[in-house]
């Protein structure tokens, strides 16, 4: 019911945040490399996805199963910004913006997942930044969220990162930034 | 088995009123549809008419009521009242990147009501 909804952005953008292709060290000492993706990385992503913890979903995506997750992420690829986290070869993260169209093609929905073995060393949030940073490049000027509110760890995420609740708090904390 | 359908502007997915009709129409099941007005609103016509018109589609004899005021509350009431054995409602949407949301309306019935709630999702 997202048309219905009145969000709240903070009046201040937050950032700048640095573009991709950027390579940081994880707390983990794990070199990780950001970088922009489109459709030719729809495999890459399918097998992230595949490999992804069905207890790490939420909010009934990422979908389960490899037709419905090819599906979702060709639509993500096609529509939004996406960026990648990149070890080893492998893709262990993946964050993208989705327009809110047709009502509103300024304002993206923001979604972020990384696999269970990558969590909790850093890289959700450089992964965010780089994201952040790749959507302003892009000219997208306002993002927003929604996240259970159990989820403290992502909550503390985006609370540092400069996301403020958007005042739509439903069974869902939702929460907004300004890039421009 | 009673069961009521809570219908109002905003329901999705839009085949939810057909699928519960459907459904009514497989099993015996008594179904009641009641259009709601969130607001101040009253109930559109549009909105009753077309109910009537799902359920007669069905083969189902129309039993259409127009509830004014708080969505979520006078669907329950009504529900508790009435002894109705469960809710139906729609509402079972997605944002542009597919995440499941719950809509408003769905949410009140559902900590609300001590009558069982069933939710119509998109595939």
């Amino acid at each position: 019911m997202t048309g219905d909804r009145t969000r709240v952005y903070p009046d201040e953008p937050a950032g700048p945040f640095e573009a991709p292709p950027r390579t940081v060290e994880d707390r983990a000492d794990r070199t990780v490399e950001f970088r922009a993706v489109d459709e030719d990385r729809t495999e890459d992503l399918v097998a992230m996805y595949r490999a992804f913890d069905p207890s790490d979903r939420a909010q009934g995506i990422p979908p389960v199963g490899e037709e419905r997750i090819r599906e979702w992420v060709e639509q993500l690829l096609d529509e939004g910004v996406n960026v990648v986290a990149r070890h080893d070869g492998g893709t262990v993260g993946h964050a993208t913006l989705v327009p809110d169209a047709p009502t509103d093609a300024d304002s993206h929905e923001l979604a972020i997942f990384v696999l269970g073995d990558y969590q909790g060393a850093g890289i959700g949030t450089e992964l965010l930044r780089t994201l952040l940073g790749e959507g302003a490049r892009q000219g997208v000027d306002r993002v927003w969220l929604t996240v259970e509110p159990w989820n403290k760890p992502a909550i503390r995420v985006y609370e540092k990162v400069g996301f403020e609740p958007s005042g739509n708090d439903r069974f869902e904390r939702e929460y907004s930034i300004r890039l421009a | 088995m009673r069961v009521l359908y809570g219908l109002w502007d905003a329901d999705r997915p839009r085949r939810g009123l057909e699928l519960a009709a459907e459904r009514a129409a497989a099993t015996g099941d008594d179904l009641v549809v009641a259009v709601l007005a969130p607001g101040d609103r009253s109930p559109g016509e549009g909105l009753v008419a077309d109910a009537r018109e799902t359920l007669t589609a069905a083969g189902l004899e129309p039993d259409v009521r127009a509830l004014s005021g708080d969505p979520a509350g006078r669907l329950v009431a009504l529900a508790e009242r009435e002894g109705f054995d469960r809710i139906v409602l729609g509402g079972g949407g997605r944002s542009p990147m597919g995440k499941v949301e719950i809509d408003p309306v769905v949410q009140a019935v559902l900590m609300s009501s001590s009558v069982t709630v069933t939710v119509i999702r998109e595939p």
